[in-house]
């Protein structure tokens, strides 16, 4: 018992399951699903569904993390690939088909592994300070995408393209299918490999593992291109859920609920040991506290601070010198009670 | 246009190089308007736009930057706020050190500019606000405001759903951006036509103006509530997002539950044509021409009206389909 109290995990579930236990007493058939022409329908659908992106974004920002690193720009290389990958069908003369959908999606993904690869290049090979690097493209990125849908919000009908987001496969949405297929590949690719420990290697320190023949720099500029790729997905998710590329606001702050999923999974922002499963529950937990705020009737003018307090819960109880304080209260009183 | 375009591209490629940490969008075109003498012909004008959240605004930024022309006997600066206060009232502070003839800007939120409208009265530049006003106690600050009245338009929307939905409804309310004038006049203007009905206002929440925000509020109403009636979007974008949300819960929008938005920008227009949506009360965003008559009579110190209500449509689905094709937004 005291085991699994003791896990790092612990909290953060107990978070995800408290919200919602919440909905549910508010609502008890919230959690039903249904079936509808074909395919599951019920919240914890959307839940999977909605959390995609945010699920995409995460997982890249964990590895980047874990190198001691942070990218700042996933928001921008979010608004951009939708923007680029919606002018393209745009722009085609043929926007229904199938090969348009396949060419705007390789387009932009291919377009964010550059930019992944211009972060890398400015952190791994030019030691810029992650934080700093980054900057620039959260900054400017949105002013690409701004240029490329010209300041518009590009809307377009390609019945393909929207199966990224509103697409049904064996009963599950395919965004969701996506976003936890590749996130599976992920953490198999790195946890049953040694990549994971050589990642963790380069986070802790640096030098020590250079010097020891970890080849740091690739390793440093393979995730940020990774967190790029991941983030062009999570782009191409985002647009097609609308199917309107809106430069403004796609992936706005996503990079904070990024880190914040991050942090909330147990995840130091010091670099070293990460934890996906970790990044999953946060993940979960922050897509779920936007259903509460509607499922509960939460008003628009506390919203922000229902999911602050919320949020300064879990990491409170996750606060390893707080819960040994605890601790030591606790056996505290128990000598107390046995010298008495 | 292709000209802005290009200096954007500059200034973007720019600020990468230099690693300014600054926008590209907010840096604009304000570095372009030199100091338009006041005695010349052209009025130089800058004007600060709150940014490109909807469809709506992008309508809105193409008329005032194709009416404000030098053809027309003007000289735009035009800047993108991003939805930032502080980007406009930095961008209103560089048009005043230009010394432009009239300043013009739609703030982003109500309250905080006193200072800056100071400013701009102590440097002898009339201030005009377009779309949205400001909350202030002094009203010599500006010389006039042009926009449409939010509240009418939520009474508008809501007269016409008590005239022609029935009596006894249950309304789900999508909200603008909270504390916003549009979405605080809207929200009051629909209650107030519902009032002393049995149309009820069962949740309410904000979807900050977008789709994606629309759709993902209305999934969780879908989910809490299994009696909806009818959707009330504070604007276009937010309604075409709950139709979709609305779609996949497997019910069909228009029939099975009731749109009613306001804004009537093409996409929305559209929807209502197909019978998406059941009503669009229209909020005009062609206030070019407006700003452009009023601009030229503050330089010439005639005296304007302080307030001029923009006049909007509202259209039904069989009016919309009459309209569509002529439609410029």
């Amino acid at each position: 018992m005291t085991r699994i109290y003791k896990h790092r995990l612990f909290w953060p579930v107990v978070a995800l399951l408290a919200l919602l236990l919440a909905c549910t007493i508010k609502r008890p058939d919230i959690l039903g699903i249904s079936v509808l022409d074909g395919h599951l329908f019920g919240a914890p659908i959307d839940i999977l569904r909605n959390s995609s992106p945010l699920l995409l974004v995460s997982l890249g920002m964990t590895l980047v993390i874990a190198t001691r690193g942070i990218d700042l720009s996933v928001g921008a290389i979010v608004a951009i690939s939708g923007a680029v990958a919606l002018t393209f069908i745009a722009s085609s003369s043929n926007p229904g088909s199938v090969g348009t959908a396949i060419g705007a999606i390789v387009v932009a993904l291919g377009l964010c592994v550059i930019l992944g690869a211009f972060n890398g290049l400015l952190v791994a090979n030019f030691g810029i300070q992650p934080i700093v690097a980054t900057l620039i493209l959260m900054t400017a990125g949105r002013g690409v995408a701004m240029l490329i849908t010209n300041g518009q919000i590009t809307t377009v009908n390609s019945a393909p393209f929207s199966k990224l987001a509103s697409g049904f496969v064996l009963g599950l949405p395919v965004a969701a299918l996506i976003a936890y297929g590749v996130f599976a590949v992920v953490a198999l690719v790195v946890r049953r490999t040694a990549l994971g420990m050589l990642l963790e290697a380069v986070g802790i320190n640096p030098e020590a593992s250079r010097l020891a023949g970890v080849k740091s720099k690739t390793l440093v500029f393979t995730v940020y291109v990774l967190c790029g790729l991941l983030s062009g997905l999570a782009g191409l998710i985002f647009a097609a859920n609308t199917m309107a590329a809106d430069a403004n606001n796609a992936g706005l702050f996503i990079e904070l609920d990024a880190i914040l999923a991050v942090v909330i999974g147990g995840t130091s922002l010091a670099g070293g040991k990460f934890n996906l499963a970790g990044t999953m529950i946060g993940v979960l937990i922050i897509t779920t506290l936007t259903l509460a705020v509607t499922v509960l009737g939460i008003s628009p003018l506390v919203t922000s601070l229902f999911k602050a307090i919320v949020v300064i819960a879990v990491t409170l109880m996750m606060s390893t010198r707080l819960r040994a304080m605890f601790g030591s209260l606790r056996d505290r009183r128990r000598y107390q009670e046995v010298g008495a | 246009m292709k000209r802005k375009t290009f200096l954007r591209a500059g200034l973007a490629t720019l600020s990468i190089a230099a690693m300014a940490a600054m926008s590209a969008c907010s840096g604009g075109d304000s570095g372009g308007g030199e100091a338009g003498g006041s005695g010349s012909e052209t009025i130089a004008l800058g004007f600060s736009q709150v940014g490109a959240e909807s469809g709506w605004r992008a309508a809105n930024t193409k008329d005032i930057q194709d009416t404000l022309t030098e053809e027309n006997g003007f000289k735009l600066s035009f800047s993108d706020a991003q939805q930032k206060q502080e980007n406009q009232i930095q961008a209103l502070r560089s048009y005043i050190a230009q010394g432009v003839d009239v300043l013009a800007f739609s703030p982003v939120v109500e309250t905080g500019w006193d200072a800056v409208l100071q400013e701009a009265k102590s440097a002898n530049i009339p201030v005009i606000l377009t779309d949205r006003a400001v909350d202030t106690t002094d009203d010599s600050l500006f010389a006039s405001f042009i926009g449409s009245d939010f509240v009418a338009e939520g009474q508008r929307a809501g007269d016409w759903v008590v005239e022609n939905l029935g009596k006894d409804l249950k309304v789900v309310e999508l909200q603008g951006t909270t504390g916003s004038a549009p979405a605080i006049d809207r929200k009051e203007g629909f209650g107030k036509a519902i009032e002393g009905t049995d149309i009820d206002i069962i949740d309410s929440q904000t979807g900050d103006f977008t789709r994606a925000g629309g759709k993902q509020v209305m999934e969780g109403f879908l989910n809490s509530h299994d009696d909806i009636d009818l959707v009330f979007a504070h604007n276009d974008d937010m309604g075409l997002g709950a139709i979709e949300a609305i779609e996949a819960a497997g019910k069909k929008p228009g029939k099975d539950i009731k749109i009613v938005t306001i804004d009537a920008v093409k996409d929305g227009m559209q929807a209502l044509v197909d019978g998406k949506i059941n009503y669009i009360v229209e909020c005009n965003p062609l206030l070019g021409e407006d700003l452009a008559e009023i601009a030229k009579k503050v330089v010439a110190g005639e005296a304007v009206e302080k307030r001029i209500v923009v006049e909007d449509a509202a259209f039904t689905q069989e009016e919309a389909a009459k309209v569509l094709a002529d439609r410029t937004y």
